[in-house]
Parts: C-alpha cells; sequence; structure tokens
C-alpha cells in the first residue's frame, strides 16, 4: 500500500502538470477578455494599453512557464518567508502570482476567502453527510417504510429544485416577511464573544441550510442504494445465522461493505467544498472562493483563474488518492499492487 | 406494502412454467407500486408536453402585452409572464426542451460514465490512465471551456442543423461530457470490489471472456448506483441547463426552458407565485418519477429480490 | 471664508433638494451618524480608480480620492479641490484654449495630516501619463503636453492642440488626484505591484480605508482631516458587493439591511412592489446613455471569409435599402419596451444624443409613436411583398434578421418584444445573446464580438464621459470602421461611412463657441438618424436606492453617485 500510495503521488506530478498546461490553454483560448467590463467609454487605444501592461502581449507559452515560475518557487519562497520570518533572495522584486482586476497576489485573496468558504461550504457539507448517512442506511434498512418514501421525497425535491430558487425562497420567508435572519453575510464580522458567535450563526443558516439540503440528497441517496445491494448478499445471512447482533450486522459489516460509492462521491465532493458554492455564495453574498472564481472567469482574470482551478486540481488528485486507499482499508481484496 | 408484493410473487412460484429473464423483471416490475406511479407520472409528463400544445394552442412565443402579470385566468390557466407570454403554453414548450436535453444528456454521460469506469476498474493497466483522464476532466474550468467550445461550435453547428437542433447538439454534447465523472468514479470503485469477489474469479477461471464477464457478471451488479447516477443526471442536466442559458451560452432566449422559466420566474415570485409554482413542481415531479422508476428497475433486476 | 460660502451654498442646495427634512447636514457633527451600509451588486476589486475594473471600483475610491472638480447632478461643473472651474471668461483658459491653469483650495491636507498641493496634481498626471502603466483614464489625458506646478496652489496643464473643452484632466471621479507620497514608486510598469496604495490610498475626500477585502467589501471611517468642518455625518461606511441587482434592491426596500443600493436594473414591477414596502425609495437620473439598435450597413455572410462584415465584403442584402431601415424603426412601439424593462429608467428617444439640453435634436421626433401601418407600406412600395410564410422578400433576399445583444435579462424582454413587432411588419428575426465579457471583450479569435458584429442588428447601450459630445460624435467616421486592418477596433459598428458627417468632425474640433459646437453636434446626429446607421430605442437613466432614513441623496449621471457623500446624514 505505502509503495502504491507512493508510485501514485510521483506520477500526480506529471499529470497536474498536463493539468495545468491544459487549463491554461483553455483560458488563453477563452472569448472572455480582461478590459470586456470596463465602461464603454473608454477607447480601444487605452484597451490595448491596458492588456499590454497585463503581459498579455508576451506569446502563449513565455506566459505559461511565468506562472509555472510564479506559483511553484515564487509563492513557496513567499510563504516560507512569512512563516518563519526570514528573508530568501532577492524578495522584494520577486514577482507573485498577481491578479488582474485588483492587481493584488493571487494567494493572499484565496486567503482572505477561506474563513467564509469553511464556515459555510465546508459546514454544509459535513452537516450533509451527518445527516445523509444515517438517512441512507435507516431508508435501505426499512426500505419502502415510510420514513424511506419521506426521505426519498425530501432528498429527490432537495435535489431537483435548484439553489437559486431555494435560496429567494428562503430570503423572502426569514428576512423579508420575518425578518429573523440576514440576507447578507457579513465577512468582517469577528467572532469573539457570544453575540458575535450567535450573529455569526445566524448569518449562516440560510446558506448553510440551502447547501445540506442539496449535498445531503445526493449522498443520502447512494448510501441508500449501496445498503440495500448489501443487505441481501449472503454474507449477511451467513452473520445473522451466527448470531450476531441485528445491529452488529447492519452496522459493521453491511455498513461497512456499502461505503465504497459513498466515500467515493463525498471524496469528490470535498474539493468541491474549497471550489465554493457559486449560486448559493451569490445569492447570500457570502463571497467565498466560488464567487471568487466566478468574478474572475467573468472579468477573464486569468492568472486568478488558472491558481483557483490549479489547486482545486491538485485537491481533486489527492482526494481520489485517498478514496483509491480508503477503498483498500474497506475492501481488503481490493489490491494494488 | 413490500410484505405483500413478495407473498404475490412467492404464491405464484411453484405453479410458474419456464420464462425469460425479461418476463420476470417486468413481472417484478409491475408490482412495484412507486415504480408504477413513476411510469404513470412520467408518460403524464410526456404526453402533456407532446399532445398539450395542440390542446392549449396559444403561441407560446406571443406576447399580449396588455394581459400581464395575469394571475390564472380561464383563458390562461397558469396566468401569464411579464411580457404577458401564456404561463402554460411556455410551460408545455419548455417541457419538450427541458426533457429531450434532460433524458439525452443524462443518457450520454451515464454511457460514457458507466463504460470507462468498467473498464478502468476491470482492466488494471487502464486503471491509471483513464482515471488520470477523469481528473483531468473533473479539474477543468466549466464555464471557460463552455466559451470556447461555444466559439468553436456554435456558429459551424448553427449552419449546419438550423440554430435550435444546433445549439441543442451542443447543449447536450457539453452536459454530457462534463458530468460523466462521478459515475465513473462509482462504477470503478464497486468493480474494484466486485472483480475480486468469488463468482468473478471463477467465471474467469473457468476460461469466460473478459467482455462476457462484464456484461455478465459485473454489470449487472453496479446497476444500482447506474441507477442513482441517472436519477440524478435528469436533474442535473435540466438545472445545468437553465445556467447555461443564464450565463448566455443555452438556447436563444425566445425559447422557454423548465429551468429558465423558473430561473427568470424567481424574482417575481410575490408578483405572480405562478411563474416558479409550474415549472419548479414539473421539474421536481420529473426527477422524482425518474426516481422511482429507477428503484423499480434495480429492485426487478436484481435476483435475490426477485427470487425472494 | 471661501470654504464657508461653500459650505452654506452646498447646504442650501441639499435643503431644497429633500425638502421636508430641512435640517439634513447642516448643524451635524462629524461622525454623528453611525454606519451606513452601502450595497453594489458589482463588489469593488481595487481602490486606484486609475486601475479599476469598472464603475464600482470608481466610486468606491470616489469615497476616498478627490477630483479638482466633479460634475453635479445638473451636468453642471463644481469645484472640489479646485478654488473655482477656470473658464475663457475668468482667464483660467488661454485665449488659444491651449493651456488651462487651476487654482487649489487652500490648507487642505492628506488625511495622513501632509499638505495637499499642486505638486501632487503634477504627480498623478505624471502616473496615468506613464504609457507602461495601463491607466485606464489615460484617454482624459490625451492631448496633454505638460502639467506643472506653477506655485502650490496653481496648476498649469498645458494641450499640444486647441482644446474647446479642457476638461477632461482632474474633472470628475474618474481621474482624481493621489498622493505623491504614497505613490512614487509606482509609475508605470511597477503600479500593479503596489497592493498596499492600490488598496487603501490615502485621500483628500470624506472618508479613508481601514479594511479592504478585494471583491468584497470596504469599510471605511471619517476622515478627520476633511476640510469641511462637522462633515461626513457618518462615522464609518461600509462598501458591501455581490449577488444581482434585484437582491441588491430587496435589501435596500424589502428588508431595510442597507441603506444605499446601486445600479437597480430590474423589470419595473419588481422594483414597485418592492418599494411598496415602504423602506426606500427607488431614484433615477439621465446621463447620455441610450439603448440602441445598431443596422448592420456590410454584408455578413460567413461565405465571404475574411472579408466578412467590411467595407470590402459589400454591402448589406436587404438593410442597404433605407426603406427597410426606416420601416425596422417605425414598426418600433419605444413606450412598450420602457414600460416592460425600464419603467422610471427609461424615455423614449429617437436621438442618439440623448443629453446635455443643448444638444438634444426634435428632428426625429416622429419615431416616438408607432406606425404600422406606414412601415408596411414603406416596404410594400419598396417591392418588398409577403411570401407564403408571411416573410416579406424580394428577388430572392427574404428580411430575416439575425438580432444580437449581451446576456442580460432586460434585453432579453426587449429582445423578445421587437421581435414580434417586426413580425407585424413581416419581418423575421432570430434572436441571439452572447455573454457580456465576451460580446464587448474584443477578443480577436471570437466572432462574437459587438465590434466584429457578424449579424444583421446588434444592441446595446452607449454613452459618453462628462458632458462634452466630440469625442462620443467622433466615432462613427470613416476611419472608426472596425475592420482585420486595424484589428477590429473603432467604434463604428454600424460601418457608417459619409464624407460630410466626417468634415462636421473635424469642424467641431476646431469650434470653441458652445452654440456653434451644439448646432453642430445636432447636425450629426440628425445626419446618423436620418440614415438610420443606428436606431434609437430608449434614454436610459440610472437607477438606485436608498432607504428613506438616508438624506441627501442627489442621484448623479454625470459622475460618481457617491459624489456627495459627505453630505448624506441619517434622517431622526
Amino acid at each position: 500500500m505505502l509503495n502504491y500510495t507512493i508510485r501514485r503521488l510521483l506520477f500526480a506530478v506529471p499529470t497536474l502538470l498536463v493539468i495545468s498546461f491544459i487549463i491554461f490553454a483553455i483560458l488563453d483560448l477563452a472569448p472572455s477578455d480582461p478590459t470586456g467590463n470596463l465602461p464603454l467609454t473608454i477607447p480601444a487605444e487605452v484597451r490595448a494599453q491596458i492588456r499590454e501592461a497585463l503581459g498579455l502581449g508576451q506569446p502563449f507559452p513565455i506566459r505559461y512557464m511565468k506562472w509555472l515560475q510564479q506559483f511553484f518557487i515564487n509563492e513557496p519562497l513567499n510563504m516560507m518567508e512569512q512563516w518563519w520570518g526570514i528573508q530568501i533572495g532577492d524578495s522584494a522584486n520577486r514577482l507573485r502570482v498577481t491578479s488582474w482586476a485588483t492587481r493584488s497576489p493571487v494567494v493572499d485573496l484565496i486567503v482572505e476567502r477561506m474563513p467564509q468558504t469553511l464556515w459555510v461550504v465546508g459546514m454544509s457539507y459535513v452537516l450533509g453527510i451527518l445527516i445523509a448517512l444515517p438517512i441512507g442506511v435507516i431508508s435501505a434498512y426499512k426500505q419502502y417504510s415510510i420514513f424511506d418514501q419521506i426521505g426519498t421525497f425530501i432528498s429527490m425535491i432537495g435535489f431537483s429544485v435548484p439553489t437559486f430558487f431555494t435560496g429567494i425562497v428562503l430570503i423572502v420567508i426569514f428576512s423579508v416577511q420575518l425578518g429573523w435572519l440576514p440576507s447578507i453575510y457579513d465577512t468582517t464580522l469577528q467572532v469573539t464573544d457570544w453575540p458575535s458567535f450567535w450573529k455569526q450563526v445566524k448569518q449562516m443558516m440560510m446558506p448553510v441550510f440551502v447547501l445540506a439540503l442539496f449535498n445531503a440528497a445526493q449522498i443520502a441517496r447512494f448510501m441508500r442504494s449501496s445498503m440495500l445491494d448489501n443487505l441481501n448478499q449472503d454474507y449477511v445471512r451467513t452473520a445473522r445465522a451466527k448470531g450476531l447482533r441485528e445491529q452488529t450486522v447492519v452496522l459493521t459489516h453491511v455498513l461497512r461493505n456499502s461505503l465504497i460509492p459513498v466515500v467515493t462521491v463525498i471524496a469528490l465532493g470535498i474539493p468541491q467544498v474549497f471550489g465554493g458554492a457559486i449560486i448559493t455564495e451569490q445569492i447570500f453574498r457570502v463571497n467565498g472562493l466560488g464567487q471568487l472564481l466566478i468574478i474572475g472567469i467573468e472579468g477573464a482574470d486569468i492568472p486568478l483563474v488558472q491558481t483557483l482551478t490549479f489547486i482545486f486540481a491538485v485537491l481533486i488528485v489527492l482526494f481520489n488518492l485517498v478514496a483509491d486507499l480508503l477503498y483498500g482499508i474497506l475492501d481488503p481484496r481490493i489490491r494494488y499492487d | 406494502m413490500t410484505d405483500q408484493t413478495n407473498s404475490t410473487v412467492q404464491a405464484e412460484d411453484p405453479v410458474r412454467p419456464h420464462r425469460s429473464l425479461w418476463s420476470d423483471v417486468w413481472r417484478q416490475f409491475k408490482v412495484h407500486r412507486g415504480g408504477l406511479i413513476g411510469v404513470g407520472v412520467f408518460s403524464f409528463i410526456l404526453l402533456a408536453v407532446i399532445i398539450g400544445p395542440m390542446i392549449h394552442t396559444i403561441d407560446p412565443q406571443f406576447l399580449d402585452y396588455k394581459n400581464k402579470n395575469l394571475a390564472p385566468t380561464l383563458a390562461h390557466p397558469f396566468g401569464t409572464d411579464n411580457l404577458g407570454r401564456d404561463m402554460l403554453a411556455q410551460v408545455l414548450a419548455g417541457g419538450r426542451i427541458s426533457l429531450a436535453v434532460g433524458i439525452t444528456a443524462m443518457l450520454l454521460s451515464l454511457v460514457l460514465g458507466t463504460f470507462i469506469g468498467v473498464v478502468a476498474g476491470y482492466f488494471k493497466a487502464l486503471d491509471g490512465p483513464l482515471m488520470r483522464l477523469t481528473d483531468l476532466f473533473l479539474a477543468l474550468p466549466l464555464l471557460p471551456l463552455l466559451l470556447v467550445i461555444i466559439m468553436l461550435f456554435r456558429d459551424t453547428l448553427r449552419n449546419m442543423f438550423g440554430p435550435e437542433t444546433g445549439i441543442f447538439l451542443l447543449i447536450v454534447f457539453i452536459i454530457g461530457i462534463t458530468s460523466w465523472m462521478q459515475t465513473a468514479r462509482i462504477v470503478r470503485g464497486d468493480v474494484l470490489g466486485l472483480k475480486e469477489q468469488e463468482f468473478v474469479l471463477a467465471a474467469g477461471s473457468i476460461g469466460t471472456r473478459p467482455r462476457r464477464i462484464i456484461t455478465r457478471h459485473i454489470f449487472p451488479n453496479v446497476l444500482s448506483p447506474i441507477m442513482v447516477s441517472a436519477t440524478l443526471g435528469v436533474a442535473n442536466a435540466i438545472i445545468t441547463e437553465s445556467s447555461l442559458s443564464f450565463l448566455g451560452l443555452g438556447f436563444p432566449s425566445d425559447f422557454p426552458t423548465w429551468g429558465r422559466l423558473l430561473f427568470d420566474g424567481a424574482n417575481f415570485m410575490q408578483i405572480t407565485p405562478s411563474r416558479v409554482i409550474w415549472p419548479g413542481l414539473a421539474i421536481s415531479l420529473t426527477v422524482l418519477s425518474v426516481n422511482y422508476v429507477g428503484d423499480a428497475i434495480r429492485d426487478a433486476l436484481d435476483p435475490r429480490i426477485r427470487g425472494r | 471664508m471661501h470654504i464657508l460660502k461653500k459650505t452654506l451654498l452646498a447646504t442650501a442646495a441639499l435643503a431644497l433638494v429633500s425638502v421636508g427634512t430641512a435640517n439634513a447636514a447642516s448643524d451635524g457633527k462629524r461622525g454623528m451618524d453611525g454606519q451606513l451600509n452601502i450595497l453594489y451588486w458589482q463588489a469593488a476589486s481595487i481602490l486606484n480608480p486609475y486601475l479599476s475594473g469598472g464603475t464600482k471600483d470608481i466610486n468606491a475610491a470616489s469615497m476616498i480620492l478627490e477630483p479638482l472638480a466633479y460634475y453635479d447632478e445638473t451636468g453642471a461643473m463644481v469645484p472640489a479641490l479646485a478654488e473655482e472651474i477656470p473658464t475663457p471668461e475668468n482667464g483660467g483658459v488661454s485665449d488659444d484654449l491651449t493651456s488651462v491653469t487651476w487654482k487649489l483650495k487652500k490648507g487642505v491636507t492628506w488625511s495622513d495630516g501632509t499638505p495637499f498641493t499642486a505638486k501632487d496634481v503634477v504627480f498623478s498626471a505624471k502616473y496615468c501619463m506613464d504609457p507602461t502603466g495601463g491607466c485606464n483614464a489615460s484617454s482624459n489625458f490625451s492631448d496633454v503636453d505638460s502639467v506643472e506646478a506653477i506655485d502650490d496652489n496653481t496648476v498649469k496643464i498645458t494641450f499640444s492642440v486647441a482644446k474647446p473643452f479642457p476638461y477632461g484632466p482632474f474633472v470628475g471621479t474618474t481621474a482624481p488626484i493621489i498622493q505623491e507620497a504614497q505613490f512614487k514608486d509606482c509609475l508605470g510598469a511597477k503600479a500593479p505591484t503596489c497592493t498596499a496604495a492600490n488598496f487603501g490610498p490615502i485621500g483628500t475626500g470624506p472618508f479613508t480605508v481601514t479594511e479592504f477585502k478585494a471583491n468584497d467589501v470596504v469599510v471605511y471611517a471619517a476622515n478627520d482631516k476633511y476640510r469641511e468642518e462637522g462633515k461626513p455625518a457618518f462615522a464609518t461606511a461600509v462598501f458591501k458587493g455581490g449577488g444581482e441587482a434585484a437582491a441588491a434592491a430587496r435589501s435596500v426596500l424589502e428588508t431595510g439591511e442597507f441603506d444605499y443600493a446601486w445600479n437597480l436594473q430590474v423589470e419595473p414591477e419588481i422594483l414597485a412592489q418592492m418599494a411598496a414596502a415602504g423602506k426606500g425609495t427607488v431614484v433615477t437620473s439621465f446621463g447620455t446613455s441610450v439603448e440602441r439598435l445598431m443596422v448592420q450597413a456590410t454584408n455578413v455572410d460567413p461565405a465571404l471569409g475574411d472579408k466578412r462584415g467590411t467595407i470590402e465584403g459589400g454591402v448589406h442584402p436587404f438593410l442597404n435599402d433605407p426603406a427597410v431601415r426606416e420601416a425596422l424603426s417605425r414598426a418600433i412601439d419605444r413606450q412598450v419596451l420602457v414600460d416592460a424593462g425600464y419603467g422610471k429608467a427609461g424615455q423614449v428617444t429617437c436621438n442618439v444624443l440623448p443629453a446635455p439640453a443643448v444638444y438634444v435634436s426634435t428632428a426625429n421626433d416622429d419615431c416616438k409613436v408607432q406606425d404600422v401601418d406606414k412601415a408596411n407600406k414603406l416596404l410594400d412600395d419598396a417591392g418588398w411583398a409577403k411570401g407564403s410564410d408571411g416573410i416579406r422578400a424580394k428577388d430572392g433576399v427574404r428580411l430575416s434578421i439575425l438580432y444580437q445583444t449581451s446576456t442580460n435579462g432586460v434585453r432579453q424582454g426587449t429582445q423578445a418584444l421587437i421581435k414580434q413587432m417586426w413580425a407585424a411588419i413581416g419581418v423575421e428575426t432570430e434572436l441571439k445573446n452572447i455573454s457580456a465579457s465576451v460580446f464587448f471583450g474584443g477578443d480577436q479569435s471570437s466572432p462574437d464580438t459587438f465590434q466584429k458584429f457578424f449579424a444583421d442588428i446588434e444592441m446595446y447601450t452607449n454613452n459618453f464621459d462628462g458632458t462634452d459630445p466630440e469625442k462620443y460624435m467622433g466615432s462613427w467616421t470613416c476611419k472608426n470602421i472596425p475592420s482585420p486592418a486595424n484589428q477590429w477596433i473603432g467604434n463604428n459598428m454600424p460601418r457608417y461611412c459619409n464624407a460630410e458627417y466626417d468634415a462636421l468632425v473635424a469642424e467641431m474640433g476646431k469650434t470653441a463657441s458652445i452654440e456653434k459646437r451644439a448646432a453642430l453636434a445636432m447636425k450629426m446626429n440628425d445626419m446618423l438618424m436620418q440614415a438610420r446607421a443606428m436606431i434609437p430605442l430608449i434614454h436610459r437613466g440610472n437607477v438606485s436606492a436608498h432607504s428613506n432614513t438616508l438624506l441627501g441623496v442627489r442621484m448623479n449621471s454625470w459622475d460618481s453617485e457617491l459624489w456627495n457623500v459627505q453630505d448624506w446624514t441619517r434622517a431622526k
């Protein structure tokens, strides 16, 4: 297993390089332009000058190499300097990956958005999993019971009604009609005491609910179907025949064997947390990583989008590896060597 | 409910003559109440969007500007929108496109995902490359990719097939090609475990060809996650289509689709609630009915349940 | 003395605007009104307007940085950092129109306490005119030869040509004064590296930045060095971004969480329904924006390859017929378009030059009323006969139009309405909408840009900065036609080319008297309208909303909407 892990990690490096190149090429090919959102009163010559100043005049390979250097050499060096408070080389003139819209280092922007992303998107994901697993297990164990029917109904509604709709419904009810919850997320809020913590909880409630509903729906469906597959297997009958307690049979044997698809779905979902939730963030103005990404895309901010997407790619590769390793633990018959 | 189902099947068991697999499956499917309701609802929706426009003959594009934002009336059972378009006609017309996009895109993504998942899971040599390809597709930034695809192909397709069919093909292709990865990963995960199970090993040891092992032994056992993916896939495709239209990458703006009607209506929900209720209901009912049909098919194909 | 007078004047003006709330900005102490919450659905990305990405950044920065003069809500210039507006009459503008001399207010300090001097003005010009800096206000400085400090309070700007309207540099919030001490190491290519300065410029305005999260939120505090006594009334301000227009309107009008929301282009009935909650007021003002149809003059057949959409490709198969163009314009009921998509934020117009009042022509006003019969008759007379499918055709050419615009709910509504109006005269329309970042992006590899205009009709809004239309009217000269030869840049989308028009443009560049300039501009407008190079639809206003407890808002389309934020107060 260790061997396999090391091999996969080594293989991840060229994979990620290829991915980064393809992403860069797509972003470069895309017909949107960083001056596209400027007021029309700004004449074309000035736009050309702005493009030039952003470095768009250079040929594609050079821009790609520059990004590689900035991301893989300059940014880590800078990080080390900040952590250890030392100076390595000529740090003042070392170019970091710089966003075109804000003219500031992309990594700083990402760090700035981590709190709200983790609070809202991360929390909703954890919550979604915590709700989904028991619902999936019980629904399968009591297939076609009232509980199962209601669970199925709610999760399919949760998945089929888009978040742009649920979000507005919640705002109209809880912010406009009742006035209980804020419709705008305050990213400057510092949690220092109980009242501010309560404020934080209040502003998280609606976005977390919308996202958790969506996430839970999907995971619960996979959990249920996988449990159903296993509940009728021969080994379950054997375990019961052995006289094991029903709880042990279901929660240890069946659940463990049913987890493979669920682990896959969750592993695919965790990077999505860092990708943010574009629509929900827009509706509640959470302004996390999802909103940063969409603004970058709309403004054709290539360095920003490239960096965000690449970090996202790293997480995907990593978590898919974790999932593969977990398969081996859940089902010892699965071997990679 | 379930018990009753099973007893009926069992009661027939002793006397039943030789039957084919598919008649067995159909037999089991018929007694799945959720599945039957699902088929009923889905057929109703399908019939409604196909025949409906012939009965309710108002042109969904016609702007009756003097009658805008109407609440439901006899002439306009679902009311009208802010430009005076009849909502019922729009929901019916939108259903044709949404259903077509939803089902075809789902099938495309399902076929792709299942194929890649099974092959990657079964053939060790292909696992690495195919899964890295999956990683790549998962990492691709969707919107810039769409912009590129649309820039490259929209005009070509429009000239070849006309504005509607051209965009339809493009959208189905885009949604299909960007949503197969989850199915592939899930199917592969299951196949990895399955291929080490005794019955597969046994089949292999008596010299069964891999192709037959896959179709005969592996595939039926990964059907249930595929069915779940299918139901989630329909919802996903219908909603993705609406966000594409919203970004200017979808159908021309005078083409209603359910997702788009819901999106455009969202801000009007306090003025004309029927603008969101009907398209929202249509999407949910479709997804729910597909889901129950999927459940029923899964149960019907499961020999353990069938034989119980 | 002067400052006192200005304050009194400002207070008087304010009292006139906010009738019934007489004691608005007068007797306040600085910071007595707590926090001001402003919501822009596009978040600010940077607070240096010279490097900004659009209106939102410029407006966010206008609370911190000041120009020499603003445009007020009537389009008149009012001094900010300048003592008065230089004119030929007061000797501020030289007789040959090649230089302008600004006298600066005395005793103004930056928010860090250092004095503001003419050197800062000179530096700001140097900063923006550096060609490697990518300054987006550089067209404000076009033809500027030199900017020099005569003394600490006098700046002389010299132009290389005679400038009948010498108010490009430092008038309006697009080109404010930045502090030399803060930006001196940020010239040219180094501009983007000064993140701290770009995110927290030191200004002379009523507020200073305390926290800035790019693309998210700006937190301000009152500038305690601000030159006007007792202002601003708010101790802190928050400029939050994100979401979309309808949601922004809701937060002011329905939930009352915010005091001010910007650019609420949503369907009028939604705004009306939200405003009915009684928490806020929708305000509009009209500048020079006109939503118009551009009518393609050249052939856009894809078979033409490189010649597609160029003069060399030949004339358009049916839009070259003046009767068709006129019929298309007459068939449109502009009032319906206004009611459906704009409400109070739109007015029917028949001109591409809709304001300021002195420039507005009345020669084309017959388009204000729809006339389907006349449109049909025009087409009948010109030989366009209806075929079996109800679409008119002549010599095998069908009147089938591809009509493109950017993606935007209101625009798609307008498209649908116009499609139906044209169907009534036997014209078939195919609608197409393109993501704004592509449509306006100008990427040369994309066929979907508004410059390439590979369609028969395209629709968007254009306007001009400030109050002088010379540059704007110069857009439709022959040399401004986008083509592969000039990398598709140029603003003459309809490919209008008329030597007589070009001559008028040249003449305007040499004319100083406002009456003559107005006559010329009107003549040009009328030429464009009679040739129907463009079909104007709607004179668009800016629409925003403010809470009923917020006083002093003077909605401005000529400059930043937040131009007078120092005078805003909270109702008691």
